[in-house]
């Protein structure tokens, strides 16, 4: 029996279609399905529901006071002071206005604006682009809020890294240990070929501390639970004008920034 | 077949190579690990327990250890439960090393003796050692 050619490109396009229809590729590309995390039922500091950070940037009025955050975060989780730019690390670290907003940069900034640098971190967003690409789920969000890293299950493909639209996710080219001064032996270090970043002192929570940079910050950073009415947080979203950083691009980041004013 | 005898011999001592490891690890006394558990936090306890039983410990601490980095780092659950009053978290780090803080003589011997070769200090740090 023969087939001509009409006839076999129906067959093909049929029998992909149906393949199609049965992969399960559309379960996989549905939105949602790549959220990592259903734990944390239990425990945790202890009922929070969403945890986030308000930056007063009026209250780092020098460059050593928000040192000390980084500093503390530093001594805190090990991070490693790097020789070359190419292999640093960061949690927390200080960009320009133009670095940390580039969508609501107008050239034309205050004087006090364009000198200041603004400490910025992991965003731990609401909708983290990094979660829906990792494809270990080695990273994850929590019910808390919190956007955390199981460096046990990372492979180092650096698709977070990609995917974030902050920076704030570094690569450990090398081995950190040589690089750390003093190890603080309370927390682990890393290894090379991990992606690590900041965690909002996920267990310093869970031991009801607050984040390390918060403590070191003298009330210049402000951290609490969203959901709760009371908390410092909603508190200052109340009272001041906040924003956040690349808010088109609907992370929903768990960061807010009082910039200026009274 | 005048060879007979020839292929036999090397048989024999093909043989003999082949099986000498097995057979030296059955005939040899295994000599002590000797592990140590005199450390200070140790000495100083009334009564010397480790929060689950030894033999438990012995044969299973590698499946406890696995399932407590689950459950801390993807489930965020690390209470490990009290014990006469006290706390205990599930880490390697703050609750095994705090007691056994002779890493080398507690972890390191018996893992060498075995020929195990374990990545947990490849992140995580022996509380005084820190020989790094």
């Amino acid at each position: 029996m023969s087939i001509d050619r009409r006839q076999f490109l129906k067959a093909a396009g049929a029998t992909g279609l149906l393949g199609l229809l049965g992969s399960p590729l559309f379960k996989v590309l549905a939105p949602g399905e790549l959220e990592a995390s259903p734990e944390l039922k239990e425990g945790m500091a202890k009922s929070a529901k969403r945890w986030a950070m308000v930056v007063d940037m009026k209250a780092f009025p020098t460059e050593e006071s928000y040192n000390k955050c980084i500093e503390a975060c530093n001594k805190t989780h090990n991070i490693p002071q790097m020789e070359s730019e190419k292999h640093e690390i960061k949690w927390i670290w200080a960009e320009k206005y133009e670095n940390a907003f580039p969508d609501s940069y107008n050239g034309y900034l205050t004087e006090s604006i364009e000198k200041m640098k603004f400490l910025v971190l992991c965003n731990n967003c609401d909708n983290p682009p990094c979660v829906r690409v990792c494809p270990t789920k080695a990273t994850f969000k929590r019910e808390d809020g919190l956007v955390v890293m199981d460096y046990h299950r990372c492979i180092g493909c650096r698709f977070c890294m990609a995917a974030c639209p902050y920076g704030a996710r570094s690569f450990n080219w090398r081995d950190p240990r040589p690089f750390i001064k003093n190890i603080n032996p309370s927390y682990p270090t890393r290894t090379k070929g991990v992606v690590e970043k900041c965690n909002f002192c996920a267990d310093r929570l869970y031991r009801g501390e607050l984040p390390a940079c918060v403590e070191a910050s003298n009330g210049a950073l402000i951290f609490g639970d969203l959901k709760d009415e009371n908390s410092n947080v909603r508190k200052t979203l109340r009272s001041k004008f906040t924003i956040t950083r690349k808010p088109d691009l609907g992370t929903f980041p768990g960061v807010y920034y009082v910039i200026g004013g009274s | 077949m005048s060879d007979k005898n020839k292929i036999i011999y090397v048989l024999v001592v093909f043989i003999v190579i082949v099986s000498f490891p097995f057979i030296y690890n059955k005939v040899k006394t295994p000599t002590d690990v000797n592990v140590k558990l005199n450390t200070p936090v140790i000495d100083n306890m009334t009564v010397k327990q480790c929060i689950l039983p030894k033999e438990q410990m012995r044969h299973e601490h590698m499946k406890i250890l696995n399932s407590w980095r689950d459950d801390v780092v993807r489930g965020n659950h690390r209470e490990f439960g009290k014990i006469d009053g006290v706390m205990y978290e599930k880490s390697l780090q703050l609750t095994c090393l705090h007691c056994h803080s002779n890493k080398s003589e507690f972890c390191d011997r018996c893992h060498t003796y075995a020929s195990v070769s374990v990545y947990c200090w490849d992140c995580h740090v022996a509380q005084k050692e820190n020989k790094l």
